[in-house]
């Protein structure tokens, strides 16, 4: 560069301002460049996102036409069997906790520290969450478990007489809500228990300690941190479980936090400020949850120790335990996999609900099939899934591409805001989101309520914080140099997003948007109050079914729904997603 | 004290395909894909002595040492610990297994396996707390007994500290502490100095001599470091590929290694190849590509026979002037590089083809292009079977 000319650089706008004030150029300069804008409107978006409702739902709780108002509170707290409601959440909560920790730890530790038989059952029970959803699960627990019709007390009533288990009871809510939840625990301790050393184990059994003494001292004192975020993070969950409380409590008027917010706006006329009340009380519980869990966390990290150069695990002989450790797998396998998945497909053969006998099988046959195929609301339903799926994947990753990379890479001032603001959806129960969505898009002068829209804006909202924990992982993987490269290179903010990061960061964004893809096509509890007659999306569809008491068609669509979620899982799979447990 | 015969453990192959082990399966190969990890090893170890098992990583030292501790399940042979016969076995038929928490061995582990949800104290004081009822000591003889231990490693002030909060060379006292605190019979130590820095690993090398000398427990070492093998061992055996290649006093190895890989392993060594042209019973003269080599041996090497002569560089000694044959071995070359390592001066010195090192007292120092002789007594050169 031998050049002296004034720097040839200097952009047209430069040039179009008078040069007189410098500084107001510059900063006008900065304020219309692409990269401030594009920022700025992410930025913009994922707070717009996160705040609105939370505002609206305090406000619509609060006020009414005459100004302030706690009435909605004393409606809703005062109202008849309160401290039942308290009782039965807690109990609810701790109970599905508690078996879904006991179950998925106990798993976890059989498959990483121990030579138990089946492990490929494992790998297909972690998928259950994800490819059965809430809603088909607790229905398949019905037609296993109902008093009258359930298959489970048919088997047993020559032994035990009729309706040995009843589903329809807080214990029958705990099981199938804890069942449900026991893989995501299994994943959660699988890591624990993996990211362990060895040789901390070992080194007891040298010291003499018995197994037992072992597992008790050493090993479950060392993952309790993780024990403790994940009984923490599924009692948050179970609080917030829409499905299980309403299908098998509102049966029998057992009531919890959700499925009251639920039955007060089902009531007429729903009483806005009353669920508004509720709903801020869960989601106080949900956020005290969240934050004791990830303090939690951020202790565990004082536990960590120097490790050997990489340890290879070797896996504790079970000796003659090994059989009825098989037994156990086998067992917890049929249980959780087999049986709710054939008895959704075999009643969907049926034409009316009975329990397995020569008859039966007689008359079983694809009509419900046939009925669902001229359905047209069927046909809706799918499609509306699918579009809603496919346009939530993609906004919420294109979204969250660009707030991740404020936050790691940018040195914009309040970029951890936007990391806070992305997460804060996290903390929200979906109905609460509904019940908040519905709060702000009523008094909306926009008409997005009634339209699939507002269920855009619900699941964006909703997975905005999946999406960014994709993003952010994958994008802390790749090293500031190959952007700073591409500029010192002379390429602009924008030609390094597209050109360098994207494609270094699409495995990531793939992977992110197919698991957003797969929990949106199956989202229910935001979405049954925002739906609007004719906008049903199949979750919907199915619980419409529930209610009208036609058993077989919705078996059918779940079985539908079901093998939809099963392709889909399996293409995430082939992208690399962790959505379950890679196998070893 | 303890005896290993006939040690074998085996692992599947597991970086083969399935299609690669059912192919292997098909056509009755199936042995093939078995890798030996400890190929038949034996060997004896006296009390108080500190025996080492040292070899590259991959050469099954660790895993002959998690055997006799118990972690690990050998296919077949016989280890004893002080009279008792803790593992027996054959073709995998397991007579006897005693199970690691009942053999009452100590062990250091490479990571220390310090619990991070104890104090030093209680890390300590475990081994004596979950010991059969029967034999437990009272609590304040358990206190009694710890604070001696920490004492003795020098600990004793941070008894109540958490044990993450040590230093490594504390951490590595530690795992010590516990592993000597119920005076096993005998001490399992794998590679407890490579998580530490060089200066500190020097300094706690001398302190385990000691302890070990003063304590008188029969250790069993394992390293792939060879000065701390050679500094702390009462014998070694080098191992290669699941087998001892030489078992004998440090200075025997080293002195006189029987095969290129024990001479290459331990320190750095010119190989020369040649022919033994005369064998006297004492003095091997050995026909090399670069000239005439005699050994003080009694090798019964035949003439005519391929030899491989090792020359430890300090054995090589650099001159500018010819001794004129008065010395027994003398070649004329030329210095190639130098280096100065600050005790000492290394010369790469060109004799025809082959390039010689040599290490001299760092006063000699002989600049690059210098014409110099080279003279190698054959006492300290050492004859190595070619394979």
């Amino acid at each position: 560069m031998t050049t002296t000319a004034p720097p040839v650089l200097a952009s047209a706008p430069e040039r179009a301002i008078p040069p007189a004030p410098g500084r107001t150029a510059r900063l006008l300069r900065v304020l219309i460049a692409p990269k401030t804008l594009i920022v700025a409107a992410v930025a913009g978006i994922t707070g717009y996102l996160a705040l609105v409702p939370l505002l609206y739902l305090f406000y619509g709780t609060f006020f009414d036409e005459s100004g302030f108002t706690l009435g909605g509170f004393q409606r809703a707290y005062s109202a008849n069997g309160i401290g039942q409601l308290i009782s039965n959440s807690v109990l609810f909560a701790i109970g599905a906790a508690a078996l879904s920790l006991v179950v998925g730890t106990a798993l976890a530790y059989l498959n990483v520290r121990t030579d138990v038989s089946f492990k490929p059952l494992f790998f297909a029970a972690s998928m259950i969450p994800l490819i059965i959803p809430g809603i088909l699960y607790t229905v398949a627990w019905i037609f296993l478990a109902s008093p009258d019709i359930g298959l489970l007390n048919k088997i047993l009533e020559p032994v035990f007489g009729p309706g040995v288990f009843d589903v329809f009871t807080i214990w029958g809510m705990i099981w199938v809500e804890g069942l449900h939840l026991s893989p995501i625990v299994f994943l959660l301790m699988v890591a624990a228990f993996r990211s362990m050393d060895p040789s901390l184990e070992e080194s007891a059994l040298m010291s003499g300690a018995t197994r037992w003494a072992t597992f008790r001292k050493i090993t479950v004192p060392l993952v309790r941190p993780a024990i403790v975020a994940s009984i923490l993070i599924m009692a948050v969950r179970s609080l917030e479980s829409f499905e299980v409380p309403v299908l098998l409590g509102l049966q029998d008027g057992i009531y919890v936090f959700t499925s009251r917010i639920y039955f007060v706006l089902r009531s007429y006329p729903p009483d806005l400020a009353a669920a508004g009340a509720l709903a801020g009380g869960l989601l106080v519980v949900a956020v005290l949850g969240v934050l004791l869990s990830s303090r939690v966390g951020k202790n565990s990290k004082s536990f960590q120790t120097v490790t050997g150069k990489g340890f290879r695990p070797r896996p504790m002989e079970l000796g003659k335990w090994r059989p009825l450790a098989g037994v156990l797998i086998v067992g917890y396998f049929l249980m959780t996999v087999v049986a709710p998945l054939a008895v959704l497909l075999y009643t969907s053969l049926l034409k009316f609900y009975v329990a397995p006998s020569v008859e039966a099988v007689k008359t079983m046959g694809l009509d419900n099939y046939r009925e669902l195929a001229g359905l047209s609301q069927a046909g809706t339903a799918l499609k509306n899934s699918l579009i809603l799926g496919l346009g939530t994947a993609t906004l919420v990753m294109f979204l969250m591409a660009i707030a991740a990379w404020i936050v790691v890479r940018s040195k914009v001032r309040g970029r951890g805001v936007i990391d806070q603001l992305s997460f804060v959806p996290l903390v929200i129960p979906g109905l609460v989101l509904g019940l908040a969505l519905s709060f702000v898009y009523l008094r909306s002068p926009v008409p997005i309520y009634g339209t699939i829209f507002i269920l855009l804006i619900a699941y964006v909202t909703r997975y905005m914080p999946y999406g960014m924990r994709y993003v952010v992982t994958s994008m802390q993987q790749i090293g500031a140099e190959l952007e700073e490269s591409a500029q010192v290179c002379g390429a602009s903010w924008w030609q390094t997003f597209r050109r360098v990061l994207l494609p270094l960061l699409t495995p990531g964004l793939l992977a992110g948007w197919v698991y957003i893809l797969v929990v949106s096509f199956r989202e229910l509890s935001s979405s049954i109050l925002l739906y609007s007659p004719g906008n049903e999306v199949l979750s919907i569809l199915i619980f419409e079914q529930f209610e009208n008491g036609q058993f077989t068609v919705l078996a059918a669509l779940g079985v539908v729904m079901v093998l939809t979620l099963v392709v889909l899982v399996i293409i995430a799979y082939k992208l690399g997603a962790k959505v379950g447990l890679k196998q070893d | 004290m303890l005896t290993i015969d006939n040690l074998v453990k085996t692992f599947t192959a597991d970086n083969r395909t399935r299609k690669q082990a059912k192919a292997a399966k098909a056509d009755g190969s199936a042995e093939s894909a078995r890798v030996f990890a400890v190929d038949d090893i034996s060997f004896e170890v006296a009390e108080g002595e500190l025996f080492t098992l040292l070899g590259p990583s991959g050469c099954g030292k660790t895993t002959t040492l998690r055997s006799i501790a118990g972690l690990e399940k050998p296919d077949s042979g016989h280890i004893t610990v002080d009279g008792r016969v803790v593992f027996s076995g054959s073709d995998g038929q397991r007579t006897v297994n005693t199970p690691a928490n009942e053999r009452g061995l100590g062990m250091v582990f490479q990571s220390y396996a310090i619990w991070p949800h104890m104090s030093v104290f209680d890390n300590v004081a475990f081994p004596l707390q979950v010991c059969k009822r029967a034999k437990r000591l009272n609590k304040s003889d358990i206190a009694d007994k710890v604070g001696r231990v920490l004492e003795v490693m020098e600990l004793g002030h941070l008894s109540d500290r958490q044990a993450t909060k040590l230093s490594g060379g504390q951490q590595q006292r530690l795992a010590l502490a516990r592993a000597i605190v119920t005076q096993p019979p005998l001490l399992l130590l794998d590679e407890p100095l490579s998580n530490l820095d060089a200066k500190l690993r020097e300094s706690l090398r001398f302190e385990l001599k000691r302890l070990q000398k003063d304590l008188g427990i029969t250790s069993i070492y394992v390293t792939h470091d060879q000065v701390e093998a050679l500094s702390l061992s009462s014998r070694i055996a080098v191992m290669s590929e699941g087998k001892v290649m030489q078992l004998g006093k440090p200075r025997e190895i080293y002195t006189n290694p029987n095969s290129r890989f024990v001479a290459e392993f331990i320190g750095t060594s010119n190989f020369l190849n040649g022919t033994v042209s005369v064998n006297d019973g004492t003095v091997v003269t050995v026909d090399t590509t670069e000239g005439r080599l005699r050994v003080h041996s009694s090798a019964a090497v035949p003439v005519g026979s391929e030899v491989i002569v090792s020359i430890r560089p300090e054995a090589v000694e650099i001159a500018e002037s010819s001794a004129g044959g008065v010395v027994a071995n003398e070649w004329s070359g030329e210095v190639v590089t130098r280096s100065f390592l600050g005790d000492s001066v290394d010369h790469i010195v060109k004799v025809g083809k082959t390039e010689v090192r040599n290490r001299s007292n760092p006063t000699i120092s002989v600049p690059p292009g210098t014409s110099v002789f080279l003279r190698m007594d054959p006492d300290k050169l050492t004859l190595v079977p070619v394979n």
